[in-house]
């Protein structure tokens, strides 16, 4: 009886032990098909074009989709005739995980939205040749003209190459009432000390001093990291990813203070832990906060008479402040050119660069004058009357001379993830900014 | 017919089908899924054997780790509430409200339909605060209490959970449990009611051994679906405040698909596996002898 079983023991568990290795054998040969793959692409080549112009863009960003439906149906209608527009979408926290199975069967769309690492030189599509580096395609098709030079300057340095069409292209500052400054007697604060202080009256007289969404993790960091850039200077994370500074260096660790600081003293308002982003914006256009810092894609909503009730006029936009003694100014703005969208150089056949080339020639006139969207595509044509924020915010980005990233823009994906949890653990005093930048520092180093 | 179904070959040609569907569908799946875990990499990167260093990262990662310990303390938890509470519910339908607690079983029970996330949103705004102060909070100031962040500490998202999970899913637990007591002889109970045993020795003496073999299999099913938790406390609060209240299976579905590392995310399901296996046989082991007893 023991020997039976025994033996069917060992059966039963050579059999798992064969399947394995079977299975564990099949996965490995993923790793040849992929490799080839690679290989045969060559990153800048000219593909095939496909029945359609397929693009796959997330959920979450109608605008983009309503842009391209206009276009086709106007300035580009000869060459949606010859290449029909196809909308896909997905999830944007789905991104990497569709787009990684999806290139793995060879079926990524003809342009798409993917995650930021996996665009980079070094990164799944990037370094794999499964994303189109468009400079020089776009340079032979005449397009490149229409790209701003600060939107593609953005992008190199997020990406690391030209693999992200510039449908947005932000900036990010404070957004602040004027009204609720002029009746705390106070001027557009210069400095972070002057932030502090019109913090401070503005709670005094019941209002939210900064209408953060701490539900989203990332509106926090920006602050923290906002500071950094201006203590240490514009090139403080470039730094932390070459390992010439460390997240554990005082300069750091005093922007997670500053963070830390501002939170507990009640700037950020009752309840900013579980605020979400239209809460934040809702309180801000309705007249409840003094400001919130957030991006330059806020100007639809700033514009909006039904979703801001204090009026576009009562709305101002400033930068992030100086940091008294720092190395940054608070003329760097930070600029980001929004999710990454990205060509498929398989399918950027004639047709299909005919598309992208009316694209960028069209698209910033389009989305400014139908949208009062800012791109990184130049504006070609009469847009009309723009809203005095808007030309505000064009004027500011027509005199930018340096552009700073923001705080995980060069983080791995694992560590951007961690800042963002964990910064609620640091603002409500449960983590202290020491062991903050000490485990995301340990996180940036694990996944070097 | 009996000549029929003892026969090895007809056994094997009728049970084929659903072997085979259960073969491709689960067996080879988990199976694919433990070779992944000796394995770096993802579809796309392509995977490279590494042996057990994903096992020994697993033992070393203080994220998995930490991971464990909320996947465990919220299924015991949450486990001894909601039997203990299904079970008082179930006495409650069985000895005090008898034919007439139909209403209440449907009342309890109702909770249980509703999808999950919904029931975390519904838990989000009773607890909201700042500009909009929820039910319990406005609760608390008009007992002259502060706003109460519920969400911004460990202890009070876990206790959310905890309540949330309880609400949701007390009144299956009672229903599993009252139908157990259905099944206990009415002449025993009065027998022993005669001998004078009554309330509480009533319960402890007579009910709770008969009803034992269906309190057993609810603490399994308990231990195995909060295990397994993953959207409630995903809803809820994201796992935060920052890490400290994801559960193994967030920590896996974060690591396999949106960091695409799938061998390291094979190995924290091939821990949630064994975690659930260990679970069950620490309970059904001796409980299975007792009952047998």
């Amino acid at each position: 009886m023991n020997i039976r079983h025994r033996r069917r023991t060992v059966v039963a568990a050579s059999a798992l032990l064969a399947t394995s290795l079977t299975l564990a054998a099949c996965s490995g040969g993923g790793d040849e098909d992929t490799d080839s793959g690679s290989d045969s692409d060559s990153g800048s080549s000219i593909g095939t074009d496909p029945d359609s112009f397929e693009v796959m863009t997330a959920n979450e960003n109608p605008t983009l989709r309503e842009q391209l439906d206009a276009l086709a149906a106007n300035q580009c209608s000869a060459e949606n005739d010859a290449l029909p527009l196809e909308h896909r979408t997905i999830a944007q926290a789905d991104t990497v995980q569709q787009i990684t199975l999806l290139a793995s069967q060879g079926a990524l769309p003809s342009h798409f939205i993917a995650g930021t690492d996996q665009v980079r030189p070094d990164g799944d599509l990037g370094g794999g040749g499964l994303v189109l580096d468009y400079e020089e395609a776009f340079t032979e098709s005449g397009a490149w003209e229409n790209v701003l030079p600060a939107a593609a300057s953005t992008i190199e340095s997020v990406y690391g190459q030209m693999v992200s069409m510039p449908y947005q292209y932000n900036l990010e500052g404070f957004w602040y009432n004027k009204e609720i400054l002029a009746e705390l007697g106070l001027e557009e604060p210069q400095s972070y000390d002057e932030l502090v202080d019109a913090a401070d009256a503005a709670a005094e007289a019941g209002y939210i001093p900064i209408a953060q969404a701490g539900a989203d993790g990332w509106p926090m960091t920006r602050l923290m990291g906002l500071y950094i850039f201006r203590n240490v200077g514009p090139d403080a994370m470039a730094q932390v990813r070459d390992g010439e500074a460390s997240l554990t260096d005082p300069e750091y660790v005093a922007g997670a203070q500053a963070l830390q600081d501002l939170a507990l003293s009640g700037a950020l308002g009752e309840g900013f832990i579980s605020r979400t982003g239209d809460q934040a914006t809702a309180a801000l256009l309705s007249g409840q906060a003094l400001m919130k810092y957030d991006g330059t894609w806020l100007l639809s909503a700033v514009n909006d008479p039904e979703r801001n009730e204090v009026g576009e006029e009562n709305i101002g936009f400033m930068p992030f402040p100086d940091v008294s003694g720092g190395a940054g100014s608070a003329d760097q703005y930070p600029a980001n050119a929004g999710a990454a969208m990205a060509i498929n150089p398989e399918t950027y056949g004639p047709l299909t660069a005919d598309w992208f080339a009316c694209i960028a020639e069209n698209y910033g006139q389009q989305a400014l004058s139908d949208a009062g969207v800012l791109s990184g595509f130049a504006v070609n044509g009469d847009v009309g009357d723009i809203p005095a924020a808007t030309a505000d915010i064009q004027e500011r980005m027509s005199t930018i001379d340096e552009t700073v990233l923001w705080f995980e823009a060069l983080l791995d994906s694992e560590s951007n993830s961690l800042a963002s949890t964990n910064v609620s653990l640091l603002t409500n005093g449960d983590m202290s900014a020491e062991e903050y930048m000490t485990q995301l520092q340990e996180s940036i180093d694990s996944n070097r | 017919m009996t000549r029929v179904f003892g026969d090895r070959k007809t056994i094997l040609i009728l049970l084929l089908p659903t072997l085979s569907i259960y073969v491709l569908l689960k067996v080879i799946p988990v199976a694919w899924s433990l070779g992944l875990s000796f394995f770096q990499g993802n579809t796309l990167r392509g995977f490279e054997f590494i042996g057990l260093d994903n096992f020994r990262e697993f033992l070393g990662d203080s994220a998995a780790l930490n991971s464990v310990w909320v996947s465990v303390g919220f299924a015991v938890i949450v486990t001894i509430a909601q039997v203990t509470f299904g079970y008082l519910l179930a006495l409650l339908y069985v000895f005090v409200l008898r034919k007439g607690s139909a209403f209440v079983r449907t009342a309890v029970f109702f909770p249980m339909v509703l999808p999950t996330v919904a029931v975390a949103l519904l838990f989000k705004s009773l607890i909201a605060v700042g500009e909009n102060q929820g039910p319990v909070n406005d609760a608390i100031n008009a007992f002259g209490g502060e706003s109460i962040e519920f969400l911004a500490s460990t202890a009070g998202t876990m206790t959310i959970a905890v309540v949330m999970t309880l609400w949701s899913s007390m009144g299956f637990y009672a229903v599993l449990l009252y139908t157990g007591l259905l099944d206990i002889p009415e002449e025993v109970v009065e027998s022993a009611r005669m001998d004078g045993a009554t309330g509480p020795r009533l319960v402890g003496y007579i009910i709770i051994p008969l009803s034992l073999p269906i309190l057993l299999s609810s603490i399994i099913f308990s231990l195995n679906a909060t295990l397994k938790v993953f959207d409630s406390l995903l809803a809820l609060n994201n796992g935060g405040p920052g890490t400290t209240t994801a559960p193994l299976t967030l920590y896996m579905y974060r690591t396999a698909f949106e960091y695409a590392e799938y061998g390291y995310g094979s190995t924290i399901a091939l821990a949630l596996t064994l975690l659930c296996l260990v679970f069950t046989l620490v309970v059904f082991r001796p409980s299975s002898k007792r009952v047998e007893d």
